[in-house]
């Protein structure tokens, strides 16, 4: 199971967060820090799992963003190593070339889009046709 | 595709100036303008530069937030971009609480996009339990009704995420409907949503089951995947439960993995991998111990093996390597260069999972070079968990294929040291074990123990070294034992480092106890020691009470040397000793104290009981709770302390101690010489190995390609351009994998080997477990007891008699049972009258608990026998105290020839007692008699899980009383257990018996006013509509069915209206609030427990419709 999935750059500023179980607001800013203070500590030659207390990180690097999700071990690595670029491919095709700043202005087309992907932190849609069908009838209807 | 996204988010820097980011060339989705106030705040969120700043920036940011969402003229499309900048001041940290009502607000009243956020807002915001929750129902009601698709899509996705319990009713058919929808992603959605109600209410779409089938054949491959996630929990529940399901599963994944699914599931052209997965996991628990099951996979298994691409994130490569190479070691091979190169891999987690995959690989020829490897891991690592695993996987190939004595303790020499005080405490037992056990051949031993011997001794000749405990205890274990076998050496020389060690500081008094026990037993060997005089003259006046006994004891046994040589018999560590656990000796002191006046005996843990009796007021445990601790405690002590070796009568205020025959010395009895078959054994192998090591480099590498399959041909024709360092490496590599391949045979024998070795070590650990409450159990017990009560009520001494019987009984039964007769023992002497009259008034009192409920036997459905030869026979009844205790029959549990087990439920006021019965059906007496249950998810069992009988007369039954509480609320769950005997062989009888809810549900008295009040105070509540069939009829029937079947006490029925009250033991109270009208029978549960009134009502539902 999925427990959390994070967007922070290198210089530690969450971009995006997304909790699959109740987190106390200030225990989530000291988590996200030392997650990422883990993630930065680690080389290109590692390998992209981290066991951090009770959870394994799985986390990708994209330019300064990176993008880390907290699982249990019930949870496959590998199938969340996957889903992550799956995400990004996803932002990739609905903000033609995503970048930093896409994701913050529209903070809240890219949780739409999360939530479609992930549900109570299972992996629930993976069709990137499907995961995007739903905004973009949203984004027609706000046009007209 | 990757390579894309990393080039455009590397060119982010130069965006960042840009005036207007959100009209990049994507145009068509709705940005928002950089000149907004979302704008703005994103803009100095990119500039912020300390946290002081950010702080700042969001309290002004916060400030302002507060006065717009508040503000009157705030239009909707304000209050969406308020949401998301509110959203980023929680992203960041901030709690901004004042925004989640407009959060619910803008969900209610917004206009898709709108509504959209707000709805993400409040799944961000709130918490499953947070009160404003219920707010979102109504909103939720209303989209699940709308006719607009997309309302209806975000109503359900909140839905999913998030949602009121209590509240499920109120949008389950509105859901349920949906699952026929003829839009997929409705129909998907909302198979998402009833997971999600399963995950917080299982009970409440148990009747939706065979939907979630339909959902499962649904023509739409997301409807399909949806439903696997709700199956996935449910089968792991109850994999028997979908057994069926299984050629379903099956043909699903063979479409899949066929590419019979649309052209968009594919990820990088593998099919729908997150769906293979999920079907694999869902396989994986059907299959599990079932090879029937397994077989209907394997076609498709194989087929998804050949198709999947192999995976170059290292670590997982490995993993999968791990795994695979336990079915079959060819295949470690022909990756060895990898693995190698993982050794060396900078990152300790890759390092660590290599370890883990060259464990499975060990052989009797490999095993020097991977344990190396492993211990120098060990030596580096500081972790706890890395260290315990490491040291017990070491000590067990060691154990399994040291290939010579000098190695064999060099080894665990350096384990003792790594592994110091963290690793498991079995790892110095099972050493000890074998050094004293021994193997055949009686001369290998003796040299073996000689190089231990030595090896400690010159371990100890350096001062002032540091070594951990559990090495000093072995050490000084092995020396005491064993040290006579040096014969040049003066035994003088060993007390004397002894002595020195005794005096360290870091030494605790532990291990000074082991110690002093081995120079003990060495000064029993000598005439005369001066070191050993000096000794005594030292501690006789040391602080350190056991310390001060020990020297008292060794000086009165060194002025008679004869018994001290009796008492310490050469190389006797394995034999058995003797001990009347019954201290029998004893009687006629006791019987003297007795008559003196003295106080009976009251073993430990009831003396705890009734000073918690005393202290009531201020006791907030649950009964019972402290009293397990303690027991425990005490048994882990007599455990670990050497002390009572064979000093053990000494210590006559210390029973507990005593009794335990060979738990305080070495567990000795049971255990396979594992090391020896191996270690010896394979010498042969041996040989063939050491050649291997003495022929030069190239030659080993093609003597490798013979053994190897032919893809490492190439990999040898390579070798000739090889460097220094990777042949180097081809060496380490050679030296790895030699017994792989074609000599396979060995490691597959070992590989079978580890499995009975881990079963082999958990018996082991549930037997020492036993043997360990059994002899606290017989210490209790110290008077011999009598069968069962068969006291005739008219006749005044033999009741009297019982009275004793009683408290001989209440030492062997459980805690509850204890209080009862202690009441009941009171109750005697208050009144001196006559005999019937007490034992009338005793039984009033006890049935008066269901006095109110007019019910003297319930009788749950599933206590039923549904053979009747499963009847007891009828010379089985209750123990006095408890017959006038509703009770379920008394059925046959499970037998043999020899001896058949019942079992019957009591419901006392206070607890659920569980009387199990077992009778000898053979002509000779049954000795030691165990019975030990599993410990249980659910439950609880008081005092132990465990029940001994040291014997069992022939035709004749003994009982026991084990307390039952639920830990955990369910429905229904399994107790399993066993029961063993020895006669002639040992023989096993496993066990297992359903306790359900309702056998831990007691009526609660208590007035309509008491009612109300604590109505009020309870916030877990669940409300359901059940229908009720003609015969039901009012509402005073169908309440008085609930009342008797769960036990609930009715506090007052004014017409279609009822309330009733019970509560799950000890004291959790539930309260029930129903009402009639129209055949439907509307109940509403409240209670203190989030999950009590979910499993009441469930077991009401049973109720009503068996009725």
């Amino acid at each position: 199971m999925i427990k959390f999935f994070l967007m922070v750059n290198k210089q530690g500023q969450t971009r995006l967060s997304r909790y699959y179980e109740h987190v106390e607001i200030h225990k989530r800013t000291m988590l996200e820090a030392e997650v990422i203070k883990n993630c930065l500590s680690r080389s290109k030659e590692q390998c992209s799992f981290i066991e951090y207390k009770g959870f394994k990180l799985v986390y990708r690097q994209y330019a300064a963003l990176f993008i880390v999700v907290g699982i249990n071990e019930t949870e496959n690595e590998m199938a969340v190593y996957e889903l992550i670029h799956n995400f990004v491919e996803v932002l990739d095709r609905y903000f033609s070339r995503v970048s930093e700043l896409d994701i913050m202005f529209n903070l809240d087309r890219v949780h739409i889009i999360l939530d479609e992907m992930v549900l109570n932190g299972c992996i629930v849609e993976t069709n990137k046709n499907r995961i995007l069908a739903p905004l973009f009838v949203l984004d027609k209807m706000a046009e007209s | 595709m990757s390579d894309v996204v990393e080039r455009t988010l590397s060119a982010l820097p130069g965006l960042l100036g840009q005036q207007d980011p959100g009209a990049g060339p994507g145009g068509g989705p709705g940005r928002v303008s950089a000149t907004s106030r979302l704008g703005g705040l994103i803009r100095s969120i990119t500039a912020l530069s300390s946290k002081h700043e950010e702080e700042k920036l969001i309290q002004q940011e916060q400030t302002n937030l507060k006065a717009t969402v508040s503000a009157p003229t705030t239009t909707l499309r304000l209050m969406k971009e308020c949401m998301v900048r509110l959203i980023y001041c929680e992203m960041l940290g901030y709690e901004s609480s004042f925004g989640y009502i407009h959060a619910i607000k803008l969900a209610q009243q917004g206009n898709l996009l709108e509504k959209r956020v707000g709805y993400l807002a409040v799944s961000l915001f709130l918490h499953e339990n947070h009160e404003l929750l219920l707010l979102l129902v109504n909103t939720v009601v209303k989209d699940l009704q709308s006719t607009n698709l997309v309302e209806v899509c975000m109503a359900l996705t909140v839905v999913s995420q998030i949602f009121p319990r209590e509240m499920i009713p109120a949008v389950l058919p509105l859901i349920e409907d949906k699952l026929q929808h003829s839009k997929e992603i409705i129909r998907r959605k909302a198979v998402q949503a009833l997971y999600k109600f399963y995950l917080i209410a299982p009970n409440q779409v148990q009747h939706i089951h065979d939907k979630f089938r339909k959902a499962l054949c649904d023509r739409d491959v997301g409807v399909m995947a949806a439903s696997l996630h709700i199956y996935l929990p449910m089968i792991k529940k109850n994999a028997c439960g979908y057994k069926d399901l299984t050629e379903s599963f099956v043909s699903i994944l063979k479409q899949i993995v066929g590419g019979k699914l649309p052209i968009d599931f594919n990820y990088h052209s593998v099919p729908a991998p997150w769906l293979q997965i999920q079907l694999l996991r869902i396989l994986g628990l059907l299959g599990k111990d079932d090879p029937r099951t397994s077989e209907l996979m394997y076609d498709v298994l194989d087929e998804s093996l050949r198709r999947a691409e192999i995976n170059h994130n290292i670590t997982y490569g490995l993993k999968a390597l791990t795994y695979v190479i336990q079915q079959d070691p060819n295949l470690a091979l022909q990756h060895q260069m990898t693995i190698i190169e993982c050794l060396d891999h900078p990152d300790p987690i890759i390092k660590r999972e290599t370890l883990e995959l060259l464990y499975r690989i060990t052989n009797g020829q490999n095993v020097t070079v991977i344990v190396q490897k492993m211990l120098d891991y060990l030596r580096q690592s500081k972790e706890e968990y890395t260290i315990i695993n490491l040291t017990g996987k070491i000590a067990e190939l060691v154990e399994k294929y040291a290939p010579d004595n000098e190695w064999f303790i060099q080894t665990m020499n350096a384990v003792f040291s790594v592994g110091g005080d963290v690793m498991h405490p079995d790892i110095p037992n099972n050493f000890l074990r074998l050094l004293a056990e021994g193997f055949d051949d009686e001369k290998e031993d003796e040299e073996l123990r000689l190089y231990a011997v030595q090896s400690y001794l010159s371990l100890l000749e350096e001062e002032d070294t540091f070594y951990p405990q559990k090495f000093l205890q072995v050490m000084s274990w092995v020396l005491g034992e064993y040290s006579y076998l040096i014969n040049d050496g003066d035994p003088e020389v060993i007390i004397t480092r002894l002595h020195r060690l005794l005096k360290q500081t870091f030494v605790t008094s532990e291990t000074k106890a082991w110690i002093m026990t081995a120079i003990t037993k060495m000064s029993s060997r000598m005439s005369c020691s001066k070191t050993v005089d000096k000794l005594i003259q030292e501690f006789s006046t040391s602080l350190d009470t056991c310390m001060r006994q020990y020297a008292f004891e060794l000086k009165h046994l060194c002025e008679n040397k004869e018994l001290m040589k009796n008492l310490f018999p050469l190389d006797a560590s394995c034999d058995e000793i003797m001990v009347d656990a019954s201290l029998s000796f004893l009687d006629g002191f006791v019987a003297e104290g007795l008559s003196c006046g003295a106080a009976p005996y009251k073993p430990h843990h009831q003396r705890q009981e009734e000073k918690l009796s005393q202290e009531k007021a201020l006791n907030f445990e649950p009964y019972g709770l402290s009293f397990t601790s303690s027991m425990s405690s005490s048994g882990f002590t007599g455990r670990q302390s050497p002390a009572g070796l064979s000093l053990g009568s000494d210590m006559s205020g210390n029973s507990a101690e005593i009794g335990q025959k060979e738990t305080n010395c070495l567990k000795l009895d049971g255990v396979r010489k594992l090391w020896g078959k191996e270690g010896y054994l394979p010498k042969k192998e041996n040989k063939t190995g050491k050649e291997d090591k003495t022929q030069p480099v190239p030659q080993d590498s093609i003597l490798m390609a013979h053994v190897v399959d032919p893809p490492l041909m190439q990999s040898e024709q390579q070798v000739v351009s090889l460097s220094e360092e990777e042949k180097e490496k081809q060496q380490l590599a050679s030296t790895l994998f030699v017994g792989l391949g074609s000599n396979s045979t060995i490691s597959l024998m070992g590989r079978a080997d580890i499995i009975t070795q881990k079963l082999k070590k958990k018996s082991k650990i549930s037997e020492t477990q036993n043997s360990e409450e059994a002899s606290s159990f017989q210490n209790i017990a110290a008077l011999p007891f009598s069968p069962l009560p068969d006291i005739t009520p008219n006749n005044k001494e033999n009741f009297q008699g019982s009275e004793h019987l009683g408290l001989r009984k209440v030492s062997l039964s459980s805690s509850e049972v204890l209080e009862a007769s202690v009441s009941f023992d009171t109750s005697q002497s208050v009144t001196e009258a006559g005999l019937d009259e007490q034992l009338s008034n005793c039984r009033l009192s006890t049935s008066s608990l269901f006095a109110d409920s007019n019910i003297e036997v319930f009788q749950p459905p599933q206590n039923i026998p549904d053979i009747v030869a499963n009847k007891a026979p009828l010379s089985l009844c209750l123990p006095e105290e408890l017959a006038g205790h509703p009770h379920s029959e008394i059925v046959k549990l499970c037998s043999s020839d020899i001896l058949t087990v019942y079992w019957c439920k009591v419901w006392t006021d206070d607890c659920s007692l569980l009387v199990l019965f077992v009778a000898n059906n053979s002509t000779s007496p049954l000795k030691t008699v165990n019975l030990v249950f599993e410990s249980a998810e659910h439950f609880k069992i008081f005092e132990s899980l465990s029940c001994h009988f040291p014997v069992i007369e022939a035709q004749s039954m003994e009982s026991c009383q084990k307390c039952v509480q639920l830990e955990k609320v369910c429905t229904e769950g399994i107790l399993s257990g066993s029961i063993s005997y020895h006669l002639d062989t040992d023989t096993h009888l496993e066990f297992s018996l359903t306790f359900s809810l309702s056998d831990f549900i007691r009526p609660m008295k208590m007035t309509t006013e008491d009612f109300g009040r604590l109505w009020l105070s309870f916030s877990n509540d669940v409300k359901q509509n059940l229908k009720m069939s003609p015969s039901q009829g009012s509402l005073s029937i169908a309440l008085n069915a609930l009342k008797q079947k769960l036990k609930l006490h009715i506090v007052e029925i004014i017409g279609n209206e009822g309330i009733a009250a019970c509560r799950l033991l000890p004291s959790v109270p539930c309260l029930l609030h129903c009402r009639t009208h129209a055949r439907t029978l509307a109940l509403w549960f409240r209670s203190s427990c989030s999950a009590l009134p979910d499993s009441l009502l469930y077991q009401c539902q049973k109720v009503m419709e068996e009725s």
